[in-house]
């Protein structure tokens, strides 16, 4: 379902938006004050005011008095409608449930919790990221209805939300009011894994995987590095960081005997190419329920094939500098 | 990807312009009605069916069927009827390819118009009230397009009679204060005349009484002072001054005689005449005006003319005097027009005038209305057909006649008899309603009288109708026929309860046209003359109608934010007396606080109460979280709190 409107035609410009209120929210959650809702006319309602146009010259011109009761009454409804519009958009509650991390280039659902504040029943209320695609429901009078909004994706990393544009045309079709939120909710993009499958990285062989020199097992302390994110926080040197600036995390030898090392010295080509690549190598391990660790420029994994462990690694690839 | 519409919205659509369509009925061909009714089923038939939508190529020669049919029940001229019977048809025609909310949108846009339009073919309070249903109906179906999920039916019905309330007040600031602007811009709808009857511009036999037998309106008048008695009541028309053959014309506005000179006595009549619609320039006035409407002017007979034929109901005030002398000298000219006949027509007439050559004027004048009163002469719609020599057939022959067979015999016997004469038509009497103190005068009150010039009078007002049917001039024309005569019923003397009730409905009417229909540039200057105490000029009249529309709105929006307070159910409502009683001695419970809580609390303040607080606390959490609270426990709650009693601190 996609309805044209113009007045989005004029949001999607840069230099339209910073003129925007815009609703800012605050601990995932925002309400819309009467300030923050914007209204315009619809094409129908322009189709709407040329008709009224065309009446009111016709009653003028054959002196028809209720020609001119029609042409005011209706011209009345176009304007008791738009309080209507907005009323119905006006004190909403919007907050922000969740958003599964996804991979970069697929969409998500960011799931919102948009809620009536004023007991009333709202109807037809759209939300949506700008040029995305919608959905429209009902919220009953003080009820709340989830909101799974799809969210496009392309770039791997940890993203602000975009702008969510909430609007609504009822009751009359003829008006489009809408209020433009910000939210400072982070939603997780994973890296897009590539598509060629190496098959060398499937292999068990811990001794032809990797070009690692040490040993990173689970057994013997090893010496210390700096914290990195994605460090289980059981290896935190807390005594050792105590001492100094910064956090250690400690490094211990492990076994590795039947661990299956995902290594960045073993991917080729640009930094993002061998980000998708091991991205490719984390899911494909994953599916084959291997134990798996991984071995980035900063940050190294212990070999594990829990379900933590998947997303702590595609979050170590997510956000590697 | 368009937006395709779901069945419940369709029906809605097809409801609705089923309804528009029937506003419309009578101003429609019967065969554009049924194309439109045909293509609405079919539309139908393809939601219910699944018949597939006919293809453009099937549309077209469809449309141009269409095209061919309008032209040829139209005779080619496109006006009113014509592009009102097309774009119907047309509207319908588009449902056949009405799928997506553009569709919707337009049909519906389309169907507001069409409302509109009503008010082109009449504007009574019935087409009025028609015009309602469709308005609502077709606000419900927008309603219906803007909603995800189906509403009930009486949903969007009842939100779309609550919207167009809420949009009357707006809509009468903006009728009342938006400037109106005299009109028209362009023309006139072409065939918007066409129904409009009222006095021709000459006089053959049987025009006036075909008019008599219209009960519409002529128009309605409103005396300042007294009604003058009913055979005062002689509202001037046009005076046919010319004979040609059976048909009298008015004297050629190219003669240019000068303007009869009029000096008047006595009392000055003041009334104000709204005046139906007929056509024509003629604005009657009673004889003989002394005060014409701005714009108008009179004519050297004293006939009062608009500047432009009369095409929407007007209200114009005179003054006229019924006791008055009119041209006391007779030029030559004027004694040369007015003594024309055709010459060697009817000779038995012209063989009885001879013997009258020895009489003054004024005998003449008594020997003809004798000729009428002695012999048996009858008053009568259904006159029989007369020959060539019509004066003849009629007086010596027929002796069956209407009041202009009275007055052109008249007037032709004057003037055989050398006496300058002339016939005057208009309207006589009129039918008093006491619900507004006002006059109708309708079509069948159209008359024609006769004025003679006597030395030293001047032209003198004769009516040989009279002479025959004093009943006619005294009481009105229902008096002068039997009722079995072919008079419009409410032009009758029987049925009184009916003519009451008529009157009663004429006079909402009069009031209806008065304030609503007639509310035009002139009577809204007027009207907030008389409002504000000093005129509105334009600017001002702006400045009110935009303020008046903002605090509206901010009052309408006020109520909109507000109106929904939550209802309370009988405990709650219970609980919050209880509530407001307590707070009388300071206590009120926190916003985090539960019933039993707050309960605790009261009762550690309130020790003597102590067994009531809990009671009642412990009784609104029942009724209020328990599954199914028993009834009695209302009943308990109620009387404790009753019996309750706080001693002020």
């Amino acid at each position: 379902m996609s309805v044209k409107l113009w007045p989005l035609i004029f949001l999607k410009r840069a230099w339209w938006q910073q003129w925007l209120r815009v609703s800012k929210s605050t601990q995932n959650i925002a309400l819309l004050n009467a300030r923050q809702i914007y209204i315009l006319p619809t094409r129908w309602g322009l189709l709407y005011a040329v008709m009224l146009i065309a009446l009111l010259i016709g009653s003028i011109n054959y002196s028809l008095s209720l020609g001119f009761y029609v042409t005011f009454l209706l011209a009345s409804l176009g304007n008791i409608a738009m309080l209507h519009t907005w009323r119905n958009l006006v004190h909403l509650q919007v907050a922000v449930l969740k958003a599964n991390p996804v991979f970069a280039g697929d969409g998500t659902d960011v799931i919102f919790n948009i809620s009536d504040t004023k007991n009333r029943p709202r109807y037809a209320i759209t939300a949506s990221f700008l040029e995305n695609n919608h959905l429209t429901q009902n919220i009953s009078a003080n009820d709340s209805q989830l909101f799974p909004v799809p969210l496009a994706t392309s770039k791997r990393g940890l993203h602000t939300l975009p702008r969510l544009t909430l609007n609504t045309q009822f009751p009359l079709n003829l008006l489009h009011a809408w209020a433009v939120i910000e939210n400072p909710f982070q939603v997780l993009v994973y890296p897009k894994p590539s598509d060629l499958i190496e098959p060398q990285a499937l292999s068990f062989d811990s001794s032809t995987q990797g070009g690692s020199q040490l040993n990173k097992g689970d057994e013997d302390f090893n010496g210390h590095k700096n914290y990195q994110f994605g460090d289980s926080p059981s290896r935190i040197d807390w005594k050792a960081s105590s001492r100094s600036i910064g956090l250690f995390t400690k490094l211990y030898s492990g076994t590795g005997s039947s661990a299956l090392w995902l290594d960045w010295e073993a991917t080729i080509g640009e930094k993002e190419a061998r980000i998708s690549q091991l991205t490719r190598w984390v899911i494909d391990a994953q599916a084959s329920q291997k134990i798996y660790g991984l071995k980035l420029p900063n940050i190294i994994l212990q070999p594990s094939n829990t379900e933590s462990h998947y997303h702590q690694a595609l979050t170590a690839l997510a956000m590697l500098d | 990807m368009p937006h395709y519409l779901n069945v419940y919205q369709l029906k809605w659509l097809l409801l609705s312009l089923a309804v528009v369509l029937v506003s419309h009925v009578a101003n429609l061909p019967v065969w554009v009605i049924a194309a439109s009714a045909t293509f609405g089923t079919w539309r139908y038939c393809i939601e219910k069916y699944q018949w597939p939508m006919p293809k453009a190529w099937q549309l077209l020669p469809i449309t141009l069927l269409i095209c061919i049919g309008i032209i040829f029940t139209f005779k080619g001229f496109f006006g009113r009827d014509a592009s009102l019977s097309l774009l119907v048809v047309m509207c319908s025609l588009k449902l056949l390819e009405t799928k997506t909310l553009r569709d919707y949108m337009l049909v519906i846009v389309l169907g507001y118009f069409l409302v509109g339009n009503l008010f082109l073919f009449n504007q009574t309070i019935a087409t009025f009230l028609v015009s309602i249903p469709p308005l609502i109906l077709l606000t419900a179906t927008l309603i219906n397009t803007s909603l995800p999920t189906i509403q009930s039916i009486q949903f969007s019905f009842k939100l779309a009679c609550q919207l167009l309330l809420q949009a009357v007040p707006v809509m009468l600031i903006l009728f009342v204060l938006f400037p109106r602007i005299p009109g028209p811009l362009w023309g006139l709808p072409q065939n918007a005349n066409n129904a409009m009857s009222g006095l021709g511009d000459s006089l053959q036999f049987g025009n006036i009484s075909n008019l008599t037998k219209n009960s519409a309106i002529a128009f309605r008048a409103q005396f300042k002072g007294a009604i003058p008695a009913n055979n005062q009541l002689y509202w001037r028309g046009p005076v046919l001054w010319h004979q040609k053959n059976q048909n009298w014309t008015m004297s050629s506005a190219k003669i240019g005689l000068p303007l009869e000179k009029l000096t008047v006595q006595g009392a000055p009549i003041q009334y104000a005449i709204t005046l139906e619609p007929h056509n024509r320039l003629w604005l009657l006035m009673l004889d003989m005006p002394t005060t014409i409407p701005q714009k108008a002017k009179l004519t050297h007979d004293y006939s009062v003319l608009a500047d432009r034929p009369v095409r929407t109901r007007m209200r114009y005030e005179a003054t006229s005097f019924n006791q008055y002398q009119l041209g006391t000298s007779l030029s030559e000219r004027e004694k040369l027009l007015s003594l024309q006949i055709n010459e060697g027509e009817n000779p038995k007439t012209i063989e009885l005038v001879k013997t009258w050559e020895h009489l003054s004027a004024a005998d003449k004048i008594n020997a003809a209305l004798n000729l009428y009163r002695q012999q048996d002469f009858f008053y009568t719609l259904q006159p029989p057909r007369l020959s060539k020599n019509s004066v003849d057939d009629f007086l010596f022959n027929t002796k069956r006649g209407f009041c202009e067979h009275y007055a052109t015999s008249f007037v032709y016997l004057m003037r055989a008899a050398s006496v300058p004469a002339r016939i005057v038509t208009g309207y006589q009497g009129g039918e008093f309603n006491p619900n507004g103190n006002y006059l109708i005068v309708r079509q069948s009150d159209a008359h024609a009288w006769a004025e003679v010039w006597l030395q030293d009078k001047g032209w003198v007002r004769v009516d040989p109708t009279a002479a025959v049917s004093p009943e006619r001039i005294e009481f009105g024309i229902s008096e002068a026929l039997s009722n079995t005569d072919e008079l419009p019923i409410m032009a009758r003397k029987d049925y009184p309860w009916l003519k009451k009730a008529y009157l009663n409905w004429d006079s909402v009417n009069n009031g209806w046209n008065q304030w609503v229909l007639g509310y035009d540039d002139k009577k809204q200057l007027d009207f907030l003359k008389k409002l504000t105490g000093k005129g509105l000029n334009l600017q001002e009249m702006l400045i009110w109608m935009m303020a008046m529309i903002v605090l509206v709105m901010v009052a309408t929006s006020y109520f909109l934010i507000k109106q929904n307070k939550t209802k309370l159910n009988p405990a709650q409502h219970l609980y919050a007396r209880y509530l407001n009683q307590l707070k009388r001695t300071g206590l009120e419970p926190r916003s985090s606080e539960a019933a039993l809580d707050f309960a605790q609390r009261a009762a550690a303040v309130l020790p003597n109460q102590k067994q009531l607080i809990i009671e009642i606390a412990q009784r609104y959490n029942a009724l209020m979280y328990s599954a199914s609270p028993k009834p009695e426990l209302l009943d308990e709650l109620a009387q404790r709190i009753k019996q309750l009693k706080i001693k002020t601190l």
